[in-house]
């Protein structure tokens, strides 16, 4: 329609048709890349927003998560989502055996505030540097069917290297949010944030509780890494970029809930892909850190906050 | 009285490892000792804030690379002395340090810790796209070779840097040994406490936020005339922000003397690390004795130390 118009020979006309698509496209941009936020957002919900572990090192595992997704699929041409969920349990053991020590050397002592951060802030460093050391600085990628081909609407463009990351992380929340709300050990997750001595009192180890809670945290980070070198090409120290961007997510959508998670991903997603059409992609990273200070100062809730 | 005596101590001692690396006759001595000072400088201010109140600061690298960056401002607006340059760094990432502290010292610890992290990031995406101070390919800044009272340019920064490693220890020790030092050991212990005692909380929080991240910024200042060639990635450099960490979490936290002892044991570690084998080994060695650190002994090398003594004088 606005194509035809611009028939008349009007510039004006050029302009708007021009804009409206891109207008469009960056729309359904953000909300794609929204929807990947959420895979890597969901683990910080848990961790710190309902555990109230502050693990900083959530990307460092997301990248480990696509370097891992990165060998198997250049050795066997295996695709990453399948790789990213035969690999859940071992990252669920990972993210236990780190919860038993952040537990014992720091939640028992009361020291997890200086020292806790330090220990995550260490081991996100350390991940870091040791995918360099291993891998170097290249920037690696993987090869799916998927990557390359996108589906056309009319104007609007869905690249399926966005959309099928965006479906998979959206399954990823339904199957947490179902698990969390449904089954007893998710309740008790839940129960975990609110009242710990009732929680023993009904016979369950806040203990065990948090430690299943902070794997299923990690797990989901084998998820979000497969996702994330599905969508570019990745090297060590990418990860850095997501750390003010998943809390500032996890702090606007409210600490805790999964949901506002979702919503906070999608605006955030929007936001950081209108700023990287009108105003070029290097400024979008400071769109994250924007929202989150605007949040502290205004609502510090976040958007569904309890 | 003690505090002028302190002072005075301190002067003199880096009095004489000036006169002593002069004797040396060799200038890699100074290249290598100013990044030690340098850490000396930002550890002592991390502690200051991490250390006293238990308020993490990730974002060394960027309270660190505002210094840098206004001296390449200034330099191209108006050439200016370093000693003046010094002073302008620690004002501009004094009041950031204020501003961030203002937004979320009022919230739980973790937010300002987060928010922290969050700045180096945005602080860069700034830097990168400011063309004025050079934005992604970075700014050549040409230093003189000679200065008129010390002679070789490197020594001329090497001075400035102990001045600055002077000055942070001294503020340290007198606000450790002040009602301002028992007031951040307050909030510290139990905030909560120290709020229902009428300890102004916020108030001292926001003096630690600001001189920290001054002190940061003062260490800054003289860095592009040290490097040369100054590009966001090295400003902004992760292991800024992870020595500051491990540098005071290793030598011990609660007293002036740690960050003291960790920054000279790590800082001299990887410049012989950084020579022997390789930067990336060096940070991983870093990484790792933090994380060790942090897990076996909470109070560092001091606490060690204090706790093999203590069953000795009993």
């Amino acid at each position: 329609m606005l194509r035809k118009a611009s028939s008349l020979g009007s510039a004006w006309g050029e302009c708007v048709g021009l804009s409206f698509d891109l207008l469009i496209n960056a729309l359904i941009a953000g909300i794609l890349l929204g929807g990947f936020y959420t895979a890597v957002t969901i683990g910080v919900s848990i961790s710190f927003g309902i555990l109230d572990i502050v693990n900083i090192a959530h990307p460092a595992f997301i990248i480990l998560g696509s370097y891992i997704a990165y060998i198997i699929n250049i050795n066997f041409g295996v695709d990453p989502i399948v790789i990213s969920i035969v690999m859940l349990p071992a990252f669920y053991l990972l993210g236990a055996g780190i919860y038993q020590i952040y537990y014992e050397a720091f939640e028992r002592r009361g020291q997890e505030s200086l020292r806790g951060l330090s220990f995550f802030f260490g081991l996100l460093f350390v991940t870091e540097v040791t995918l360099i050391l291993v891998f170097g600085v290249d920037y690696r990628y993987v090869e799916a069917s998927y990557i390359g081909p996108s589906w056309r609407i009319g104007v609007m463009d869905f690249p399926l290297r966005m959309l099928v990351p965006c479906v998979a992380a959206l399954a990823l929340f339904v199957a947490l949010q179902l698990f969390l709300s449904r089954t007893f050990i998710g309740r008790a997750i839940s129960a975990v944030a609110q009242d710990q001595l009732a929680l023993r009192l009904m016979a369950a180890s806040p203990t065990r509780i948090k430690r299943i809670a902070f794997g299923i945290s990690i797990a989901t980070t084998a998820v979000a890494g497969a996702l994330l070198i599905i969508i570019q090409p990745v090297e060590p120290s990418v990860g850095r970029e997501y750390i003010g961007r998943v809390f500032a997510i996890c702090v606007f959508g409210g600490l805790g809930s999964l949901p506002g998670t979702v919503i906070g991903a999608m605006l955030i997603g929007i936001v950081e892909s209108f700023t990287a059409t009108f105003y070029g992609p290097s400024w979008a990273p400071a769109v994250a850190f924007g929202v989150l200070l605007l949040t502290l100062a205004f609502r510090p809730a976040g958007l569904l906050g309890r | 009285m003690r505090n002028f005596v302190f002072l005075l101590v301190c002067v003199a001692v880096a009095i004489v490892v000036f006169f002593a690396a002069r004797m040396l006759h060799n200038d890699y001595i100074f290249f290598a000792g100013y990044t030690v000072l340098q850490f000396i400088v930002l550890a002592t201010a991390w502690n200051i804030l991490g250390g006293y109140t238990g308020y993490v600061n990730f974002g060394s690298a960027a309270f660190f690379a505002m210094g840098a960056y206004a001296t390449v401002f200034f330099h191209k607006l108006y050439p200016q002395p370093i000693p003046v340059l010094i002073v302008i760094g620690g004002i501009v990432s004094g009041i950031v340090g204020f501003g961030m502290g203002y937004l979320t010292l009022r919230l739980r610890g973790a937010f300002f810790a987060i928010a922290t992290l969050a700045l180096a990031v945005v602080l860069q995406t700034f830097v990168v796209n400011w063309d004025y101070v050079g934005g992604s390919r970075g700014a050549y800044i040409i230093r003189p070779n000679e200065n008129a009272l010390v002679g070789p340019y490197i020594q001329y920064l090497f001075v400035l840097m102990l001045a600055l490693v002077v000055i942070a220890l001294v503020c340290a020790r007198v606000i450790e040994r002040s009602q301002l030092g028992y007031g951040f050991a307050t909030i510290r212990d139990d905030e909560l406490a120290a709020e229902a005692c009428g300890v102004p909380t916020l108030r001292l929080k926001l003096i630690a936020t600001t001189l920290s991240g001054a002190l940061m910024g003062m260490a800054g200042a003289p860095f592009p005339y040290y490097i040369g060639y100054l590009q966001p990635s090295s400003a902004f450099g992760l292991e800024y922000a992870v020595n500051s960490i491990a540098m005071p979490m290793i030598g011990g936290t609660t007293s002036w003397v740690g960050p003291l002892i960790g920054a000279i044991l790590l800082g001299s570690l990887q410049q012989i690390a950084t020579v022997t084998i390789s930067s990336a080994v060096n940070l991983l060695i870093v990484g790792l004795l933090l994380i060790a650190f942090v897990i076996v002994a909470p109070n560092g090398i001091v606490g060690l130390v204090q706790d093999t003594l203590r069953p000795r004088a009993k």
